[in-house]
């Protein structure tokens, strides 16, 4: 870091993506965040006079309550599950011997780079009527379930999906944890789940927080998962945007969720970012 | 090191499956000779992967998608580079702003993105052409080139680049010559994660494709709600393909697990 250079220069390197990203990020939020207070008449379209009706319908009618309680419904089931499997998951790779250990890592957090359309297409083929899982139903129990289409399908889909976003920082925060400690802990007495619940879970908590706070967000904002997975009778928040812009037209309305769900995400990072800072400050004092 | 019990090991093993099951099942029924969504049992085909050469949409959005992603990647990567630049070798008023503002792409869901934009091409009548898709795939994918470069910087002993400058290069030689070679990992990684990302990004681009300018993704998602057939099948087990290809020469030039876990 030289401060004593020309201050122009990094306004100068920096001024191409401030520019596109201005163009293309903070004007077009603006220009949402407007459009959510208009009126919107389905015979002559956007008009220019300003409501806030869009907000109130939206916080008030039970039809978009529903959505909305699902969407946070299920994006805390998924964050809950990631968290059951993701966190003991990083845990075992962590006490892998190389190659296994960046075999399985790979194997893991590869399919992150996967497009989730075919994620969540493969999903279909497994849970549909005649998918393995409803063959395998047949075959060993209780006959074909209905999966396809219904929340399970969902909270299914979403954890593979938002899995390597748990399993990454809880590995992380693993990385950082010297094994000696834990093995410490052993030598002095404790059994292998008192090592487990005081040495190692509280070095991770962060990771598994931090976890958390992502796949919270990202699943409550998913779109393709619900869209392809629940069929057009479950929605969600995403999916509801979708319908309200593509389908009813009503671009005001469709800005309202949307701000609405930008807010809560927003929300949700500052309140992370706090927890993080009161954490590092309570370390450090 | 400790052992892993079996329990552990079980465990292990259910979640591996867990992860790989939809694209092993994926790749199985892709090779299906039957109409229906079956795993081949007496023999493989390749029918399906025909027939999705059949399908001129489906062969131009794989076109749209390399050209935007290609686009989108390259671009991003020169924002990035000099974006990196100023925000690691120099102290300025606005600093942590511009950082912000660079990397605000990862806190905004794609589906709020997604109707910004709609909003702000149908305002200004950009519609119709990729040009527009890819400026907003640009600023989804420059905030993944940006962390990666911001990492290569950080990590770089200046002192080449200051015996460069003793012994009379320009600023712009130091540059090529040196700092370019020396963040060259974190560029050529920060390109290839960049096209993933536009190449398999749906939630924002279908609110900004038009009939013309649809990616694959898009394409394949419109498929799946109309029809369900081996097809669609054909074309996830391709775009798996891709995907996994791409992500060998990312682990072979910066190690995928330093990529993806620096990203989280």
């Amino acid at each position: 870091m030289n401060s004593a250079r020309a201050s122009t220069t990094p306004w100068l390197l920096a001024a191409p993506g401030a520019l596109l990203f201005t163009a293309l990020v903070l004007v077009p939020l603006g220009l949402t965040l407007i459009l959510s207070f208009h009126v919107y008449d389905a015979a002559s379209g956007v008009k220019d006079e300003t409501t806030l009706a869009h907000y109130i319908a939206t916080l008030s009618d039970g039809y978009f309550l529903n959505i909305f309680w699902r969407t946070l419904r299920l994006a805390a089931l998924t964050t809950l599950i990631c968290a059951l499997i993701g966190a003991p998951e990083a845990y075992i790779l962590s006490r892998m011997r190389e190659p296994w250990r960046s075999i399985f890592l790979l194997a893991i957090i590869g399919p992150l780079l996967v497009s989730v359309v075919v994620r969540a297409f493969g999903w279909s083929m497994l849970l549909g009527p005649t998918g393995l899982v409803n063959e395998a139903f047949r075959a060993f129990g209780p006959g074909t379930v209905k999966i396809l289409y219904t929340e399970t399908a969902i909270v299914i889909a979403l954890v593979h999906v938002m899995l390597p976003f748990m399993v990454i920082p809880v590995w992380t925060s693993l990385q950082k944890l010297d094994p000696m400690v834990e093995a410490a802990a052993w030598t002095l007495g404790a059994s292998r789940f008192t090592a487990l619940r005081r040495v190692v879970l509280p070095q991770v908590t962060m990771g598994i927080l931090s976890g958390s706070l992502v796949v919270f967000g990202l699943s409550a904002s998913a779109f393709a998962i619900p869209a392809l997975l629940g069929g057009r009778r479950l929605k969600m928040a995403a999916t509801l945007v979708y319908d309200e812009y593509m389908h009813e037209l009503n671009w005001p309305l469709g800005a309202a969720i949307a701000i609405l769900v930008l807010i809560i995400n927003l929300v949700i990072m500052l309140a992370y970012q706090r927890v993080v800072e009161a954490r590092a400050r309570r370390t450090l004092g | 090191m400790h052992r892993n019990g079996p329990i552990a090991l079980l465990f292990h093993t259910l979640v591996v499956g867990f992860v790989l099951a939809p694209l092993v099942v994926i790749c199985l029924v892709a090779f299906t000779p039957a109409n229906t969504l079956t795993l081949p049992t007496t023999h493989v085909s390749l029918r399906w992967f025909a027939a999705v050469f059949d399908h001129p949409d489906f062969v131009a959005s794989f076109f749209n998608s390399l050209w935007v992603a290609a686009t989108a990647a390259t671009i991003a990567v020169v924002l990035a580079v000099a974006a990196g630049l100023a925000l690691d070798r120099y102290d300025f008023r606005g600093r942590a702003a511009l950082n912000a503002l660079f990397l605000s792409p990862l806190m905004i869901p794609h589906l709020v993105l997604g109707v910004a934009l709609l909003r702000l091409f149908a305002l200004i009548g950009a519609t119709g052409s990729l040009v527009w898709l890819t400026a907003g795939h640009i600023v989804v994918v420059t905030p993944y080139v940006l962390r990666l470069v911001l990492a290569a910087l950080s990590g770089l002993d200046r002192s080449a680049e200051q015996a460069a400058v003793t012994l009379g290069a320009s600023g712009w030689i130091v540059f090529r010559r040196i700092t370019v070679p020396m963040i060259l990992p974190g560029i050529t990684g920060g390109w290839l994660l960049a096209f993933i990302n536009s190449f398999d990004e749906l939630t924002m681009s279908i609110f900004i494709t038009s009939p013309a300018t649809v990616t694959l993704p898009v394409r394949m998602y419109m498929y799946a709600t109309e029809s369900i057939d081996p097809m669609m099948a054909a074309v996830s087990a391709l775009m798996i393909a891709v995907t996994a290809a791409a992500m060998l020469l990312l682990d072979r030039i910066f190690g995928l697990d330093k990529i993806l876990v620096g990203q989280g």
